[in-house]
């Protein structure tokens, strides 16, 4: 078995944003959209092909396709580059190059009349092979460089608007939140390396082999504890958890086709795939860490799904939607045990993953479709475009029903199982789950029935069905939405390698779909057709519900620290020290040395018998102070 | 055989020269005068290279031969200096010492 060719899964779109970066502004028509796509669709075919081979045979080990080492420490601690494949970055190549092609298509189409048709490509491009590179990491610090570098690239292309202020600021944002979350990340490489003496993923989840050279502790937790909350730290902050989610709403400032691709079905798993690459580590060695980890998830997932039934913009309040299900699958991972069928959360979770991606990505692509038409995120400008658009529409309904987790929609199944890992040994977070089931139902069909039904909008220009080359790569979605449920996920990915035949767990999934159903008809009550009924809901909750559309006020929070007491208490008089102190006294040291020269200036006068009297007068008294010096 | 002056003589001599030199040098205010001054700290090293020379070793020619360059080099710097005076003088009317300050800064 020979998997070579698996670098240039990684290398063709970097070869495409090289092209289109370096090519920006000289590459004639739409040409760099082409390169750029022709490269990712030779990836996805790579990968399929790659899947396909490592999946046909019974082995799950971890195999180093590649490897070349990149920076030697000493004998033992090096750093390398490479492609590993193991189940879970075998799935995610797949995914992201799906979605990555997908979204490449769709933007031949959307991005059609915008100026930096090339830039734009080239930053996607750029992208693909971040996260390609990030998945097929052989070691932390691989991982590490991708991840900066996919960071880069998110910024880059929210930020693609760069002459609307709010798009910069968003972007900035959105580079300061993940980049501060993985100073933790580094932190975090660096204690497990300094305990572990080694980067490398086969040998850290490898946990009979390893063991810790110092069983320090600090402040009650192991430092193996520390390191990997730590790293979840980044994990969280590049998945948006609580409380560093709120670069993720703003984020949707991007291009529509970037959020769907970006935003929503791969860099924002990058977190899940974390905790998931390190999982026997966390299992092992740091329960503490991991139950950490089921409480952010659990926290996030009813958080960001209360407040997406508030929110008024499409892809706000699909980014809560993100959030939300991303919530879902760091639950399911902190809620897992190690091997067997105690490691269901982590099939689940990644399960998860895998079909949220299609009908994530299908949601922002249909969004996208919508926005195109009507010229407005707001949902409240939006209504009855089912008759403008019959084909996103059902595209748009396969997407909500898949995420509303109906039968036999992908998402049911994936749903299902993280519900059932979390229903043996933890009630709370089981009710949570089922709770987040009825309200994403709800709050995805509040969106559906607002945009596609409702009472028509007069528009100023008559909403139209996509381009075809818009519709094609949603109709290849909306198939991945509607089948990738019946992929036998256990058996592919599992915690330690070994088969898991996943069951429906009956009652938990006749539960949580009527839950669901419950949702819905929430929504097709309040919003069917236009009523204040909603309003009046809304307006029993009173300030519970102000305060879930000002989602929650995290914002005005960070804006009080970070301005009210950072900038107040710490920075303010760090600055007037600066200025005041420090400044003063070099300026202290300048004003002197120009007083004393301002003084004796005047003895330069151009005279030139002065000079000579004073160089005589000199030589003189050195004279002189010889002759009687030596008496 | 001539009686020789004594060495002490010529040394007052040339030393009252070098000095009147400079002050001359230090106190006139005219150029040309400056230069003079100049030549006549010029001529008195020329003096006491000739004695120290022919008191030290008589019969040998290297001090001579010094105030012949000196002297050569003296006519060379009169003169470039006179040429600055003529071109001073057709720029600022004048050949006071007092009035070329314009390089200072």
């Amino acid at each position: 078995m020979e998997f070579h060719y698996t670098i240039w899964i990684v290398t063709l779109p970097f070869l495409a944003f090289l092209i289109n970066g370096l090519g920006s502004g000289k590459l004639p028509g739409k040409i760099s959209g082409w390169v750029a796509t022709i490269a990712i669709g030779i990836s996805t075919f790579l990968s399929y092909q790659t899947a396909f081979q490592y999946f046909s045979s019974p082995s799950r080990d971890k195999i180093i396709a590649f490897k070349t080492t990149w920076l030697r420490f000493n004998d033992t601690l090096q750093i390398d580059m490479g492609v590993l494949l193991d189940p879970i970055s075998v799935m995610m190549l797949v995914v992201i190059t799906t979605v990555s092609l997908m979204v490449f298509i769709y933007s031949q189409g959307y991005m059609k009349n915008e100026s930096g048709y090339d830039r734009y490509y080239a930053f996607l491009s750029l992208f693909s092979f971040s996260m390609l590179g990030l998945v097929v990491a052989t070691n932390l610090f691989q991982m590490y460089m991708f991840w900066e570098l996919v960071g880069v690239s998110s910024y880059l292309l929210i930020g693609f608007y760069y002459d609307k202020p709010s798009a910069v600021a968003a972007s900035k944002k959105a580079f300061i939140v993940t980049r501060f979350a993985d100073l933790g990340f580094l932190i975090g490489i660096l204690m497990v390396s300094f305990y572990t003496g080694t980067f490398d993923f086969e040998i850290l989840t490898n946990p009979e082999g390893l063991t810790f050279s110092a069983a320090a502790s600090f402040m009650g937790l192991s430092t193996i504890t520390w390191a990997l909350l730590l790293i979840f730290m980044g994990g969280a902050g590049k998945s948006a958890m609580f409380p560093l989610h709120i670069w993720l709403p703003d984020a949707m400032e991007g291009p529509t086709p970037v959020s769907a691709l970006i935003h929503a079905a791969t860099m924002v798993v990058a977190g899940v795939f974390l905790v998931a690459r390190l999982f026997p580590l966390y299992s092992v060695f740091a329960p503490s860490a991991l139950e950490v980890v089921a409480f952010i998830g659990a926290f996030t997932t009813l958080f960001a799904a209360i407040i997406a039934c508030t929110q008024f913009d499409i892809k706000r309040v699909l980014a809560f939607s993100t959030m939300s299900q991303i919530g879902y699958m760091m639950l399911a991972l902190g809620v897992s045990g190690y091997g067997g069928e105690e490691g269901l959360g982590y099939t689940a979770s990644l399960f998860h993953l895998f079909t949220h991606a299609f009908f994530k990505a299908l949601l922002f692509l249909g969004a996208g479709a919508i926005i195109h038409a009507v010229h407005s995120n707001d949902i409240r400008e939006m209504g009855g475009l089912r008759k403008h658009q019959p084909i996103t529409h059902i595209l748009f309904l396969i997407a909500c029903l898949a995420i509303a987790g109906i039968p036999p929609f992908a998402g049911f199944f994936s749903k299902d199982e993280i519900i059932a890992a979390t229903f043996v040994n933890h009630p709370i977070y089981f009710g949570i789950a089922v709770l987040v089931a009825g309200l994403t139902a709800f709050y995805m069909f509040r969106l559906y029935f607002i945009v596609f039904w409702g009472k028509e909008k007069t528009y100023e220009n008559t909403p139209h069905e996509a381009s075809t080359i818009m519709l094609l790569p949603m109709i290849v979605l909306a198939v991945g939405s509607m089948f990738a449920g019946f992929i036998p996920f256990g058996h592919y990915v599992s915690s330690d390698g070994q088969s898991l035949a996943l069951h429906i767990n009956w009652p938990v999934a006749i539960t949580s779909v009527v839950i669901a159903l419950v949702g819905i008809t929430m929504a097709w009550k309040f919003y069917k057709t236009e009523s204040d009924s909603s309003e009046k809901v809304a307006r029993a909750f009173g300030n519970s519900y102000k305060s879930a559309s000002n989602k929650f006020y995290i914002d005005e929070i960070y804006i009080l620290i970070t301005k009210g007491i950072i900038f107040q208490m710490i920075s303010k008089p760090l600055a007037w020290f600066d200025r005041n102190v420090i400044d003063a006294f070099m300026n202290l040291l300048a004003a002197t040395t120009n007083w004393v020269s301002s003084q004796i200036k005047e003895f330069q006068s151009g005279q030139v018998q002065k000079y000579a009297f004073i160089f005589i007068s000199g030589v003189l008294i050195i004279v002189l102070s010889f002759i009687y010096a030596n008496q | 055989m001539v009686e020789q002056v004594p060495l002490n003589h010529a040394l007052i001599v040339t030393t009252l020269m070098f000095f009147i030199g400079v002050y001359g040098f230090l106190t006139r205010k005219n150029l040309i005068t400056m230069l003079i001054s100049v030549e006549i700290m010029l001529n008195a090293v020329n003096l006491n290279f000739v004695f120290f020379d022919s008191y030290l070793f008589p019969g040998k020619l290297e001090g001579h031969f010094f105030s012949l360059f000196i002297i050569a080099i003296a006519a060379a710097e009169a003169a470039v200096a006179i040429a600055i005076f003529i071109n001073l003088y057709r720029n600022i009317r004048s050949i006071d010492v007092e009035q070329v300050d314009k390089m200072k800064y």
